[in-house]
C-alpha cells in the first residue's frame, strides 16, 4: 500500500513534546516518535498504550517457583529422600524452609529472562535486525516526528507541512513508501 | 521533567549539550587507543595468561599443587572466590538499589560498575570450579538425570545453593547490563562510518531504532529489573555466607554472617568501582560526568558499610565470649593473638580505621586521597575473607592435628592471574563499550547539567554554531536511495528581526525600569540581555505576553523556542509583579 511518510526533525524533546501536544489537539494522528532517550511524558500524547511486560514478568516468575517447588518436591521427596539424621523427609512443607534459597533464585532466573526475551521479541531488536530510524542522527541529539498519510485523511501532505512547520522543527522530509 | 533543587550539585559539569555527550563518550572508542592502553593490556594480558597457565597446570596435576592440608581443606580459592564475589557486588547496587531509589548519581557509573560486576563475577565462578579438581564434570552440580539410579544434587546444601545464586546473579546482571547497552550501541553504530566496525555495532546494537514505544518498554524493563536484581543482590552474598554460617566450625558458626556479608561486599565492591573509575575518568577525560561530588556519594557509601563491617566484627567478638562456647572464644582470641595476628590487625586496620577517615569532608573529596583507601580497602577485604576462613580451621578441636596454610607458587599465580584477567576484561570494556550510559546521562542533563541549573544553557545549544562545533563536524549526507524530496528546511535564524507589532500588546519602557528578569524560572542571563536588547526591560511588559508574543520572541531571540510558553513567564511576572507591589 502506497503511503507518504512525513518526518519532522525538533532539536529539543521539550519542544517536540509541545509540538506534539499542538498537532494530536489539531486532530493529526503521530504515528511514531524517534529519539536518543526516553521522552517523559510523550506517551499519553501520542497514545503509546503502557506496557504490559510487568504482568509477564509476573507470569514467567510464578512459572519459575511453580517448577522449582515441583523440581525439589520431585527430587528431594518423592525420587531419592535422603535420610539426614533421621530427620523426616517424605513431607515437602517440613522440608521447605532449606529449599527456599532456590525456590527464591529460580522464580527470579525466569522472571527476569522471560522478560528480557519477550522485550527483545516485542521491540523486534534481535542481533541482525535492521534499524528502522529515520535519520542517523536521532540516536545522538535528534528528535524526529512520524506522520503517515494513510492515518490522517482529513488532511493532505501540504496541511501537514504547515501544521508541523508551526511547532518549531529544523527539518522536513518527506518520503513515499510502496 | 523532574525539577531539582537548585542547592543541589550539579551531576554534569559545563556547558554540555546532548551531542557534546555523544560526542565525549564516544570519541574514545573511534579514535586510536592511546599507548598506555596497549601497555597497560600488555602487561594484564601476560599476568592473565600466567594465571591460564598456572590453572591448567592445577588441573592436571591435581588440587594437590595449592597449599591445601588435612586441617586446611579451604584456604586461598575460597577466599579468593569470596572476595571477587563481594567485589561483584557494587554494579548491581548501583543500578539497581540506587534505581529504585531515583539516585540521579548512579547513572555517570553505573554502566562501568556493571562490567566490572560481570568480570569479577566471572573470576569468582573460576575459583569453585577448578577447586572441583575434575572440571570436565562441573555439570554434576546440576540436577540431571544420570546413571547412578537418579543420584540427584543436594538441595538441603549451601554449596547448591551458591551455584544457584551465582549463575543466577551472574546471568540476570548480563541481561540487565545488555539491555541498557543497546540503545547506546545503536548511538555508536549511527555514528562511526568504518565498515567493520560499524557491522559491529549494528550487530550488537539488535536494530535498536528508539521508537517511542521501545523506550517505553525500556523504561519498565529497567525497573521491574531493578526490583527483581535488588534482591538478588542481597541473596547471593547471603547465601555465600550459608557457605560458612550453616556449618558448625567455631568462628564461622554465627548467625550475624549474612547481614555482614552483604555490607562487606557492597565495601569493597564500591572500593573497586573507586579504584577503577579515579583512573578511567582521568585517561578518558570524563571529569565533566564522574567529577568530586560522585566520588564523595561513593565514600558515604564505603564509610557507612564500613562501620556496619566493624560493628559487625565487634558483635562477633562480644558474642563468642557471652556465648560462653569455649571453643567459640578461642576461635576469636586465636585470631587476634595466635599466629595470624598480623591478617587479623591488617584487617581490622583496614576495614574498620580507615574508612572512618571519610567523616572529614576535605579527605573524602580528595582523589588522591580516596584512590589509596580505596586500594587499602580491597587489601583490607581480602584479609577478612582470609582471616574467617584459614584462622578458623588452622586449629581445630584436636591440637595434634593443628597446622599452618603456605600458599605454593601455584596459589599465588592463580590469584594474581585472575588479576590480570579482571583488567584484561576490564580494559577491552573500556576500549569498545560505551563507559557511561549515554541515554541516561543525556535524560537528566535537563535536570542536573550545570548549565541548565544556573540557567547559562541556550537550549537548543546543539546548534552547531552555539558549541563552536561547525568546523568539527561534517554534515550528514542524506540517503539518496529512497525518494524523497526535501521540501523545504526551516531556519529560525534568518528571519528579519521585526518588532513591530510586539510592543503594541506589551508597552515600552526604558532601560531605567528595568526589573531583574532572571527572577523568571527558565530566563536565564543571556536570555535576558537579548531581551533587553530588543526593549523588553519589566515584569509588566511580560506580563501581558500572549502566545502570539512567545512566538514572536523565539524568532527574535532565536533560543530556547517554546520555553517561555513552557515555564508560563507572563504568570511568573504577573507574580513576581504582586510581590514588588506587596513590598
Amino acid at each position: 500500500m502506497a503511503d507518504t511518510v512525513i518526518y519532522a526533525m525538533y532539536d529539543d524533546d521539550e519542544v517536540l513534546k509541545a509540538g506534539a501536544k499542538k498537532l494530536v489537539s489539531k486532530g493529526v494522528k503521530v504515528k511514531d516518535v524517534f529519539s536518543p532517550f526516553p521522552i517523559h511524558g510523550i506517551d499519553p500524547i501520542i497514545g503509546v498504550k503502557e506496557t504490559r511486560l510487568g504482568i509477564m514478568a509476573f507470569l514467567y516468575g510464578l512459572t519459575g517457583l511453580m517448577l522449582a517447588t515441583i523440581g525439589m518436591n520431585f527430587f528431594m521427596i518423592q525420587d531419592w529422600p535422603m535420610n539426614i539424621g533421621g530427620k523426616p523427609s517424605f513431607s515437602y512443607l517440613e522440608n521447605f524452609l532449606s529449599f527456599v534459597p532456590i525456590t527464591f533464585e529460580f522464580t527470579v532466573l525466569c522472571a527476569a529472562h522471560g522478560m528480557a526475551i519477550t522485550y527483545l521479541l516485542r521491540n523486534k531488536t534481535l542481533p541482525g535486525m535492521p534499524a528502522e530510524n529515520p535519520d542517523p542522527r536521532t540516536t545522538d541529539d535528534r528528535f524526529v516526528i512520524e506522520l503517515r498519510l494513510s492515518n490522517n485523511a482529513n488532511f493532505d501532505a501540504s496541511q501537514l507541512e504547515s501544521m508541523l512547520k508551526e511547532t518549531g522543527i529544523v527539518e522536513i522530509d518527506q518520503k513515499e513508501i510502496k | 521533567m523532574h525539577k531539582e533543587a537548585a542547592i543541589r550539585e550539579p551531576l554534569i559539569l559545563g556547558h554540555k549539550t546532548y551531542h557534546q555527550i555523544t560526542e565525549d563518550v564516544c570519541k574514545p572508542i573511534e579514535d586510536k587507543a592511546p599507548r598506555t592502553w596497549y601497555v597497560l593490556f600488555a602487561i594484564a594480558a601476560i599476568i592473565g595468561l600466567y594465571g591460564v597457565g598456572c590453572i591448567l597446570y592445577l588441573l592436571g596435576t591435581g588440587i594437590g599443587t595449592w597449599g591445601l592440608n588435612k586441617t586446611v581443606g579451604w584456604a586461598w580459592d575460597i577466599t579468593n572466590f569470596v572476595w571477587w564475589v563481594g567485589i561483584g557486588h557494587a554494579g548491581t547496587l548501583i543500578s539497581a538499589v540506587l534505581l529504585l531509589f531515583r539516585q540521579k548519581w548512579r547513572m555517570a557509573i553505573n554502566r562501568s560498575a556493571e562490567a566490572m560486576t560481570i568480570f569479577a563475577v566471572f573470576m569468582a565462578g573460576l575459583f569453585p570450579l577448578i577447586h572441583m579438581g575434575r572440571i570436565w564434570v562441573a555439570y554434576w552440580v546440576l540436577p540431571l538425570p544420570n546413571q547412578f539410579g537418579s543420584l540427584w544434587v543436594n538441595f538441603n546444601s549451601p554449596l547448591l545453593w551458591d551455584v544457584f545464586a551465582i549463575s543466577t546473579y551472574l546471568s540476570v546482571s548480563l541481561v540487565f547490563w545488555y539491555i541498557g547497552l543497546i540503545p547506546d550501541f545503536a548511538t555508536l553504530r549511527d555514528r562511526i562510518k568504518k565498515p567493520i566496525p560499524k557491522k559491529m555495532y549494528s550487530m550488537l546494537s539488535f536494530g535498536w531504532s528508539g521508537k517511542a514505544k521501545q523506550w517505553n518498554r525500556f523504561e519498565l524493563v529497567s525497573l521491574v529489573l531493578a526490583g527483581l536484581a535488588t534482591p538478588l543482590v542481597f541473596s547471593v552474598h547471603s547465601i555465600v555466607s550459608f557457605d560458612f554460617a550453616t556449618s558448625v566450625i567455631p568462628g564461622w558458626h554465627t548467625t550475624i554472617f549474612p547481614p555482614y556479608f552483604v555490607a562487606g561486599a557492597v565495601f569493597s565492591g564500591f572500593a573497586m568501582v573507586q579504584t577503577l573509575l579515579l583512573v578511567m575518568r582521568k585517561a578518558m577525560k570524563l571529569e565533566a560526568y564522574i567529577h568530586t561530588k560522585h566520588v564523595e556519594y561513593m565514600n558515604i557509601v564505603i564509610m557507612v558499610t564500613g562501620s556496619i563491617v566493624g560493628v559487625a566484627y565487634l558483635t562477633e567478638l562480644f558474642v563468642s565470649w557471652y556465648s560462653g562456647v569455649e571453643y567459640e572464644a578461642y576461635a576469636f582470641i586465636n585470631r587476634a593473638t595466635g599466629p595470624y595476628w598480623w591478617a587479623y590487625w591488617s584487617m581490622m586496620t583496614c576495614n574498620v580505621v580507615s574508612p572512618q577517615l571519610m567523616w572529614f569532608k576535605k579527605l573524602r573529596r580528595s582523589l588522591l586521597f580516596t584512590f589509596i583507601i580505596s586500594i587499602v580497602v580491597n587489601i583490607g577485604m581480602w584479609f577478612e575473607r582470609f582471616v574467617i576462613i584459614v584462622t578458623s580451621v588452622h586449629r581445630d578441636y584436636l591440637p595434634s592435628s593443628w597446622s599452618m596454610f603456605y600458599p605454593t607458587h601455584i596459589d599465588i599465580g592463580v590469584f594474581v592471574g585472575t588479576i590480570g584477567l579482571f583488567f584484561v576484561f576490564f580494559l577491552l570494556f573500556a576500549r569498545f563499550f560505551p563507559v557511561l550510559a549515554l541515554n541516561e546521562i543525556k535524560s537528566i542533563l535537563r535536570s542536573s547539567g550545570e548549565s541548565y541549573k544556573d540557567g547559562t544553557a541556550t537550549s537548543p545549544a546543539y546548534s552547531l554554531a552555539d558549541q563552536g562545533l561547525a568546523n568539527a563536524v561534517k554534515p550528514i549526507e542524506t540517503k539518496k536511495e529512497v525518494k524523497e524530496d526535501k521540501t523545504a528546511e526551516t531556519s529560525v535564524k534568518e528571519e528579519s528581526k521585526d518588532t513591530s507589532g510586539l510592543f503594541d500588546k506589551i508597552g515600552t519602557a526604558t532601560a531605567d525600569e528595568k526589573d531583574d528578569l532572571k527572577k523568571i524560572n527558565g530566563l536565564g542571563p543571556v536570555m535576558e540581555t537579548k531581551l533587553n536588547e530588543i526593549g523588553v526591560f519589566t515584569y509588566a511588559q511580560i506580563a501581558k505576553m500572549g502566545a502570539a508574543e512567545y512566538a514572536m520572541l523565539d524568532e527574535l531571540t532565536g533560543t530556547m523556542p517554546g520555553r517561555a510558553e513552557k515555564d508560563d513567564w507572563a504568570g511568573q511576572a504577573k507574580e513576581l509583579m504582586n510581590n514588588n507591589d506587596n513590598k
